[in-house]
């Protein structure tokens, strides 16, 4: 491949959003908003869907895979993936058959952003204990990747029983999902992530991106010790698109300052204000603003790390359905092009997940 | 070892994630001949440190120890109790942790801490000379906001602790960091340093952020 293959997807945590009276809507129906706004993403030319894991009254996204074959059934180009699945307190088994069955039913279509999570509500919904934290992840990551990569699989380890010259259908018709780790800032984990070979996937919430230049750099470095080829790297963070500066600014504050309040106060963050707002739009990591506003920050910063993937966490909060189809519609048809223009003259390196040498593709097919 | 009135700038890290290699880049920068541990072992986490601190020494937590009189504690909160009582004897020992019950599990001893973590973690580590500093500002800002000494604008870090010659000595490592130094009072008094407390997460100079600190250490 000689052209890098951008992807420019959307996240979606599954937030309970608002009517337009600001009356909490039903979580039946925010799930099936949810699917509308992923097949609208797909008309408008958007690359990727990818949906969270959390189990929590506010966000409706316990149940990825069911929506994004909801979703799948309803388009033919979109890709679809998880924002992360939180793998340490999943079953890697049951993680292959539910996005391998979303592969065949998408047609080649599934992706994986798997990470440990880092809200840890799954933990004692599932019978986990945090105290194995880091043991639980490099396990099941281990058990994935082979089933991934390697049928029959013959593996023991200590969470879950043993399995010899086991098959687990179906069998991946391209013989692989894209499956990348996602990380939140931890050397350890961009180790880890080098260390299986995989794609990495970094969360930024806030802070400039230029921080993470040294992870990058950690990553590629231990990508060649450990005798990987190089891997894609991309990046998820927070934003909206409306017509202008101002009128995504008032879109999006109110439900930001909301949110970002109710995570102050559950984790100790410092509280949300407009300086700090307008400080992370101009220098950090919130992609908000018009469609020229986005596509320039985003340009700018897959071009200084070097990025072959973004996601856009649309939308924080509790957002209502018809603005969300507003900003879709304008990352879609006005941001994403206008990214790859920017970036045409000045590419990221030339590496791409669907490359059959990268990410677990690397495997003889089952 | 005397080393530090020896002259030397030697500092020690217990915790090799986003915090302790942020701590030891911010050291070296400084000067220090820093010493470095992760929970694996060293090889293990000397490319970690080659690439995000590079002039750190990657070594075991006992080499850790060994290395300097001033040592940062930046484990995530729910493993320090896996490290023996008598680890840090006699040592300057800086808690950069905080408590999160999201990442580290419910704790009930450390959730209610009527007088903060630090004395929890004293309590554990009765021979180490606990102060509680280097928790309270957001990881990345120690590459981002540290200054030299008379900059206007110079961001402000509070340290806390019984020990008043170590807490001296936690000023002068502040300060050499880039960062003006604000003495917070005794270690219960740190508890206004930790999250949900005023000025957790947020960047102050150091007279807004000694104003912000003066309620919780005149009332300790």
């Amino acid at each position: 491949m000689t052209t890098p293959e951008l992807e420019l997807g959307l996240d979606t945590f599954g937030y309970i959003t608002v009517d337009e009276s600001g009356k909490p809507l039903s979580p039946d129906a925010v799930i099936r908003n949810y699917v509308e706004e992923a097949v609208f993403a797909d008309s408008v030319g958007i690359d990727s869907f990818n949906i969270g894991e959390h189990y929590r009254p506010d966000f409706m996204d316990s149940a990825a895979h069911v929506m994004l074959a909801a979703i799948a059934g309803r388009t033919k180009r979109i890709r679809l993936g998880t924002a992360v699945t939180v793998l340490s307190t999943q079953d890697p088994v049951r993680v292959y058959t539910n996005y391998a069955t979303l592969d065949a039913v998408s047609n080649g279509r599934a992706q994986l952003v798997v990470g440990r999570g880092s809200l840890t509500e799954s933990f004692p919904l599932f019978g986990f204990d945090l105290a194995d934290y880091e043991d639980l992840f490099e396990e099941k990551l281990d058990l994935l990747t082979r089933l991934l990569r390697d049928q029959p699989v013959t593996w023991s380890g200590k969470f879950r029983s043993p399995l010899v010259n086991q098959y687990v259908t179906p069998a991946l018709p391209q013989g692989h999902i894209p499956t990348w780790v996602g990380v939140g800032g931890s050397p350890q984990s961009v180790v880890r992530a080098a260390r299986f070979g995989l794609p990495l996937m970094l969360a930024v919430i806030g802070g400039p991106p230029g921080r993470f230049a040294p992870l990058v750099d950690l990553y590629k470095r231990a990508l060649d010790a450990y005798g990987h080829a190089p891997l894609p790297i991309g990046m998820h963070s927070h934003g909206y698109v409306a017509r202008t500066d101002q009128e995504a600014v008032d879109i999006q504050y109110p439900y930001w300052e909301e949110t970002f309040e109710q995570a102050a106060r559950e984790r100790g963050w410092a509280r949300p204000t407009m300086e700090r707002f307008q400080a992370e739009r101009a220098s950090g990591s919130l992609y908000i603003g018009s469609a020229e506003t986005v596509a320039t920050k985003i340009a700018a910063m897959m071009r200084l790390l070097g990025l072959s993937r973004f996601d856009l966490a649309y939308a924080t909060g509790r957002v209502p359905h018809q603005q969300r189809m507003a900003t879709i519609e304008l990352y879609g048809r006005e941001v994403i092009p206008r990214v790859r223009e920017l970036l045409a003259n000045h590419p990221v390196p030339p590496i791409s997940s669907r490359q059959p040498s990268t990410g677990v593709a690397a495997q003889p097919r089952v | 070892m005397s080393s530090a009135e020896a002259g030397e700038r030697r500092l020690g890290i217990v915790g090799a994630g986003r915090v302790g290699t942020t701590i030891a880049r911010a050291a070296v920068a400084a000067g220090y001949n820093v010493a470095i541990s992760g929970s694996a072992a060293a090889e293990r986490i000397a490319l970690i440190v080659e690439v995000l601190a590079p002039g750190a020494q990657p070594l075991s937590t006992d080499e850790v120890v060994r290395h300097a009189d001033l040592i940062v504690l930046a484990v995530p909160m729910h493993r320090f109790r896996e490290l023996p009582h008598d680890l840090f004897a006699g040592k300057i020992l800086i808690d950069a942790m905080n408590y999160w019950e999201e990442i580290d599990g419910a704790d009930p001893e450390l959730a209610s801490a009527p007088a903060g973590t630090s004395v929890v973690v004293q309590e554990w580590f009765p021979s180490a000379r606990v102060v509680k500093s280097l928790n309270h500002i957001t990881y990345y800002k120690f590459d981002e906001d540290r200054r030299p000494q008379g900059v206007p604008g110079r961001v402000a870090m509070a340290a806390a602790g019984n020990d008043r010659a170590a807490v001296a000595a936690v000023m002068q490592l502040i300060d050499r960091l880039g960062f003006d130094a604000v003495d917070a009072g005794p270690l219960q008094a740190g508890r206004v340093l930790e999250p949900d407390g005023p000025v957790f997460g947020a960047s102050y100079g150091a007279d807004e952020l000694s104003e912000l600190l003066m309620p919780a250490a005149s009332s300790a």
